[in-house]
């Protein structure tokens, strides 16, 4: 090996991408775009004829949103090495498995 | 090194490699207490359904403080990053006491449920409501030991321009908890639940 490929991996700054965060403004554009999401999921609480075949999805699409918003850029996934973001989809995934086997699980043994 | 050892470095902060490791584990506790909860929702037995007890106008505003300290949290840490530590210790503090309204909100939101008749025992929807709820309020108030331990190095001049990941990996750990507080309120709060 190199004196050149030491160098590369002893320097943890090149491989962890030098990344500008987003400025102030910004973020107070993303606060309030998510102050707006909420306003409107409470919103939802106050109409109670809307039915559950539309509420429910309309709830989980601004939910994710809203999701999104934080982890991109609060916790500057969208400008931080993919490895991050690997680990918490990752996460998320297997969490999700876990609920999907719970409650197929005790929609069987209820059944049973 | 020899020709034949491999390269086992990620290049990356292993600080905020461990931070995300950790926030991965994390869904997957939270994952288990919203299934439970899902799951026994509407088991109720004798005692109050979430329906009738959950006050949701006074949980949106709770939600909506939540939000908001993340967006001081970020300016925290923008501010550091400028070198501006008068602005960091300013929005440290207000994240704190975000957070701190936040958990004073669910003690009171806790204790009227208790003179309403909903205690921890009361049904599979009391225990698994109380021990999501309960362990979400616990991650925020070690958020908040941690901001004030932050604010208080800042204050002592040791939180300086260079140690900026260090705020940054506390950040990651407050936004976690407002990422699953964004699940719970919608999940929980804001579906319909069961009536008695």
């Amino acid at each position: 090996m190199t004196n050149t490929d030491n160098e590369k991996i002893e320097s943890p700054s090149d491989a962890e991408e030098e990344h500008e965060h987003p400025s102030d403004r910004k973020y107070i554009q993303i606060a309030i775009i998510l102050g707006v999401i909420t306003a409107l999921e409470v919103a939802t609480y106050f109409f109670e004829d809307m039915p559950g075949e539309i509420l429910i999805p309309l709830l989980m699409v601004m939910m994710v949103i809203k999701f999104f918003y934080v982890a991109a850029w609060f916790m500057h996934l969208r400008f931080d090495s993919q490895v991050f973001t690997k680990f918490f989809v990752g996460g998320l995934v297997l969490a999700t498995v876990v609920y999907v086997i719970a409650l197929t699980m005790f929609e069987f043994w209820n059944k049973g | 090194m020899t020709e034949n050892e491999h390269s086992v470095g990620t290049g990356l902060s292993n600080n905020k490699l461990l931070m995300w490791v950790f926030l991965g584990s994390e869904c997957l506790l939270f994952g288990g207490l919203i299934s439970t909860y899902l799951i026994y929702r509407s088991r109720f037995a004798d005692g109050p359904a979430p329906g009738d007890i959950f006050d949701i106008p006074f949980t949106s505003v709770s939600s909506f403080v939540l939000l908001m300290s993340s967006l001081t949290m970020v300016l925290a840490l923008s501010a550091l990053q400028r070198g501006d530590y008068r602005n960091n210790r300013l929005w440290l503090l207000t994240t704190a006491l975000l957070g701190a309204l936040f958990i004073g909100g669910q003690v009171y939101e806790f204790t009227t449920f208790l003179r309403e008749g909903l205690g921890y025992t009361t049904s599979p929807f009391s225990s698994a409501f109380f021990t999501l709820t309960g362990f979400h309020g616990v991650h925020v108030s070690i958020g908040i030991v941690m901001l004030m331990s932050l604010y208080v190095s800042s204050m002592r001049g040791n939180l300086r321009r260079e140690s900026a990941e260090t705020v940054e990996i506390v950040g990651l750990y407050w936004h976690f908890v407002d990422v699953v507080w964004i699940f719970i309120f919608t999940v929980i709060y804001l579906v319909p639940s069961p009536t008695s």
